[in-house]
């Protein structure tokens, strides 16, 4: 149970002391985001390595999607995603009507706009879980009402 | 005894032999076994769903090696050519060392001064391959 308040606060650290360097430099707003994010990528890559380590072959995209909404979700957030929806063209959409990162920051619309720093890093971390599986993607948070929010994936055919 | 590991993009991030003679021929052999491992891989996806790829079956006529293949979910593939000679070694054996060599492979992903895609130095690493092949000569 202490394991998972750890991972929630060293994030919610890794956001404010990136935001705060950011103001102490030259203060651009975007570039923090994208750091965060690609601190998530890399460490989507060696999580998955880890947790695939065992599993059988995946047949094909959408059963790599389901992975990544069932045990990687419950492994690091120790929930599954609660819906995934797509359009078989390559969309997917992630749904978690609580998401653990966000639960503490509020139950409604306060804080909304603070909403997607939170996000970036798991956008990352989803995106470099499907590279490292092989698959290039982009991925885009939204969240409407707290703490639930939507993952959208696209995948980029090569 | 030759291990070698090859990334998504088939190129080698790692090769490694014990008689170290004869190494051209060796990273010969590995490159043109990557063909059989893509031809099993796409194989097999109507078949079963099994993660190990064992023997690939590779033997020279002149030269009796053999060729075992073993590939990862992400797409990361291990080749192992040993001796046809070294007849003691079973199927068992060659099945623990590729899962020493993916767990040895799963650290160094871990290695936040590991980039992915780059040729692996670790020390750990090389200690671990020594070890195994120094058992299996």
């Amino acid at each position: 149970m202490a394991d998972e308040a750890l991972f929630l606060l060293l994030h919610n650290e890794m956001v404010a002391g990136l935001y705060r360097a950011a103001e102490q430099g030259e203060g651009e707003n975007g570039r923090c985001t994208t750091k965060l994010e690609s601190m998530g990528f890399r460490v989507g890559q060696g999580l998955i390595e880890r947790f695939t380590k065992d599993t059988a072959r995946f047949k094909d995209e959408l059963d790599i999607m389901k992975f990544i909404c069932k045990d990687f979700w419950t492994t690091v957030f120790k929930k599954q995603i609660d819906n995934l929806r797509t359009n078989h063209q390559g969309i997917y959409v992630l749904q978690d009507n609580k998401f653990r990162l966000l639960t503490q920051i509020s139950a409604g619309k306060q804080y909304l706009e603070h909403a997607p720093k939170y996000l970036a890093f798991t956008c990352g971390l989803i995106r470099g879980g499907l590279s490292n599986l092989g698959i290039k993607s982009i991925v885009t948070a939204e969240v409407s009402s707290m703490p639930a929010c939507k993952f959208q994936v696209m995948i980029q055919k090569m | 005894v030759l291990v070698s590991i090859i990334c998504s993009q088939n190129y080698p991030l790692y090769i490694r032999s014990v008689p170290t003679e004869n190494e051209l021929k060796f990273h010969y052999t590995v490159h043109t076994s990557l063909d059989v491992v893509d031809e099993k891989i796409s194989a097999m996806g109507k078949a079963l769903v099994d993660q190990r790829e064992l023997y690939l079956g590779l033997l020279y006529p002149t030269e009796d090696y053999k060729v075992y293949g073993y590939v990862t979910n992400s797409k990361v593939k291990f080749v192992m050519v040993v001796d046809s000679s070294n007849t003691a070694l079973r199927d068992n054996e060659i099945r623990s060392m590729f899962r020493k060599l993916h767990n040895s492979y799963t650290d160094i992903m871990c290695n936040p001064f590991y980039n992915p895609g780059d040729r692996i130095n670790s020390r750990a690493f090389d200690n671990m391959v020594n070890s195994m092949m120094v058992q299996v000569c």
